[in-house]
């Protein structure tokens, strides 16, 4: 009943949502959007690099992320420039000289959209591969530096003073993030990957009450904003990635509204309560 | 790495002419000095004396540029730190919190949450506790790991004068019960009086040590925080012989031993 086409962009989009919550939630914790949109806008250079030097372009994505991910923790180290500075020129830099690269490549100019904002209904099978054995690859790499990795997040000397080893931690940390943003870049594009990671993991804060049940909410939301983009954008005719990101802001609204909704009901009662009379 | 792990005599910890550089300054000045099993050491000095980055270089967390840490064979340190900043985007409840430092069930995780007087609170979202609750969540998180020495930044930075006090007994006590060392860090000499067994007297180097009433009449203590702090410590002693517990009620302070003052240059090694 379903064509094709739409089955790889359901399950592709499907993947990419169970991979991104997860580590969504912890670029919400750590206040890393900057940090991950600044990686994602580098994405573009490895994807020209990838095209110029003739290696396959997840590979180029990877290696590109990873080596600006590296530079930032050096540079970090150095005093002299705010971070967000910091970021900020590598973000803009990094999408500039890859905008620049690949204007060089007949092939990419015409293919430019697809990158930035994502093709989802171009999904191919290899694409599908790639997504979920390199998924799977993350969510448990993931699970191997939980705990760790919370525990430096809530309070990274506290951590360091009890053993865990941080500085690896953080690298191997970074290095999901660079392997999300090649897995992801496809179905969403660089410029909106960030969005993927951060509002579902916002909007599931609303409903959990543990890290791992924000997680798994997380991903949940993020499939349901897939789906729901995927079919409005074929109903529509509009832009997938956008349309995906959309349907998040959406569900985003929805869990404000009704959390707000149940603290006024909350509120009313209490003040219903108080205003009867004593037996 | 600067941490040599090594018996020394009795100690739990020792530095030993222990220097640390810290943004081209060199903070902690030849450093020496030893926590002994059960004994509490209190860390006192003003603002910007290097009593944080001496407590690092302690825990590992920096390393010494000349000097060395040396700490007993199997040593488990608890460490507090001066303050905990919990984002409410993080959904963590306190038991979830002090598992983070050591995987426990959850009996003795409510066992050791209710030393610190906090048990009601195991389910209780962290970032909803006030300043003081966090001190004592803090000190669970650090209990917790069944430390032969608990090393305290600050402990009762964040609480009201009451408070402070509380934090003091609470920190005596557990010492008691324990029978752990204890090294806290502290700005105020009227907190630490009760509740310690030797202060040391920390300006980069360490200017004197010795018990708290005697220091608090040493030349360098005085140089340091001024004629007032001396006169405050009168003051503080005659109206101040007890303590109030939460409901009000008198509580006597462990009794003072008698004094010894030393110089700079006696106070290194174990005791």
């Amino acid at each position: 009943m379903f064509d094709d086409f739409l089955v790889r962009a359901l399950l592709g989009g499907i993947g990419v949502a169970a991979i991104a919550g997860p580590l969504g939630c912890f670029v919400v914790w750590r206040r890393m959007a900057y940090f991950g949109d600044s990686l994602a806008h580098s994405a573009l250079l490895g994807v020209a690099l990838g095209v110029v030097l003739g290696i396959d372009l997840n590979i180029g994505i990877i290696a590109t992320c990873v080596a600006l991910a590296v530079v930032l923790l050096l540079l970090q180290n150095q005093r002299g420039l705010a971070t967000d500075t910091l970021l900020g020129i590598m973000a803009h830099g990094a999408l500039s000289l890859g905008l620049v690269t690949m204007s060089f490549v007949e092939a990419l100019r015409l293919d430019l959209m697809s990158y930035l904002f994502g093709d989802i209904l171009a999904v191919t099978e290899r694409d599908l591969i790639w997504i979920y054995a390199g998924g799977a690859a993350v969510l448990a790499l993931l699970a191997l530096i939980w705990r760790p990795l919370l525990a430096l997040t809530v309070h990274e000397e506290l951590a360091r003073a009890e053993g865990v080893r941080v500085g690896l931690v953080r690298v191997l940390f970074m290095l999901l993030i660079a392997l999300t943003i090649a897995l992801a870049m496809k179905i969403i594009g660089v410029l909106l990957i960030t969005s993927l990671l951060i509002i579902p993991a916002a909007t599931a804060r609303r409903f959990a009450r543990t890290p791992e049940q924000m997680a798994g909410l997380g991903a949940l939301i993020g499939a349901l904003a897939v789906v729901a983009g995927l079919f409005a954008s074929l109903e529509w005719d509009t832009p997938s990635g956008p349309s995906v990101v959309v349907a998040a802001l959406a569900l985003f609204l929805v869990g404000v509204a009704a959390t707000g909704l149940v603290a006024a009901l909350r509120a009313g009662r209490r003040r219903v309560d108080s205003a009867a009379p004593e037996r | 790495m600067s941490v040599a792990v090594e018996p020394v005599n009795g100690a739990l910890i020792a530095a030993e002419a222990l220097s640390v550089r810290l943004g081209g300054r060199r903070v902690v000045d030849n450093v020496s000095f030893a926590v002994g099993r059960g004994e509490t050491v209190s860390l006192l000095g003003p603002k910007g004396a290097g009593k944080t980055t001496l407590l690092r270089a302690l825990l590992g967390l920096l390393p010494a540029e000349r000097g060395s840490v040396r700490r007993a064979p199997g040593l488990v340190v608890g460490y507090m730190p001066q303050r905990l900043a919990i984002e409410q985007i993080l959904p963590l409840s306190v038991g979830r919190f002090l598992r983070l430092g050591r995987r426990a069930p959850r009996a003795k995780i409510a066992a050791t949450l209710a030393e610190v007087g906090m048990v009601a609170a195991l389910d209780q979202p962290l970032h909803t506790l006030s300043g003081g609750e966090l001190q004592r969540v803090l000190l669970a998180r650090a209990l917790l790991r069944d430390p032969d020495l608990l090393i305290l930044d600050e402990p009762a930075q964040q609480v009201d004068f009451q408070g402070q006090i509380e934090m003091f007994h609470l920190i005596g006590r557990l010492r008691g019960e324990r029978g752990c060392g204890v090294l806290i860090v502290s700005h105020d000499l009227h907190l630490v009086m009760g509740a310690t067994d030797r202060v040391l007297c920390l300006n980069g180097h360490i200017c004197c040590s010795g018990r708290p009433e005697t220091v608090s009449r040493h030349p360098e203590y005085l140089a340091l925080f001024g004629p007032r702090a001396a006169e405050d410590l009168a003051v503080y002693q005659h109206s101040h012989g007890h303590a109030h517990g939460l409901a009000g009620e008198v509580l006597p302070l462990p009794t003072e031993g008698k004094s010894a003052v030393r110089d700079n240059s006696a106070a290194k090694g174990a005791d």
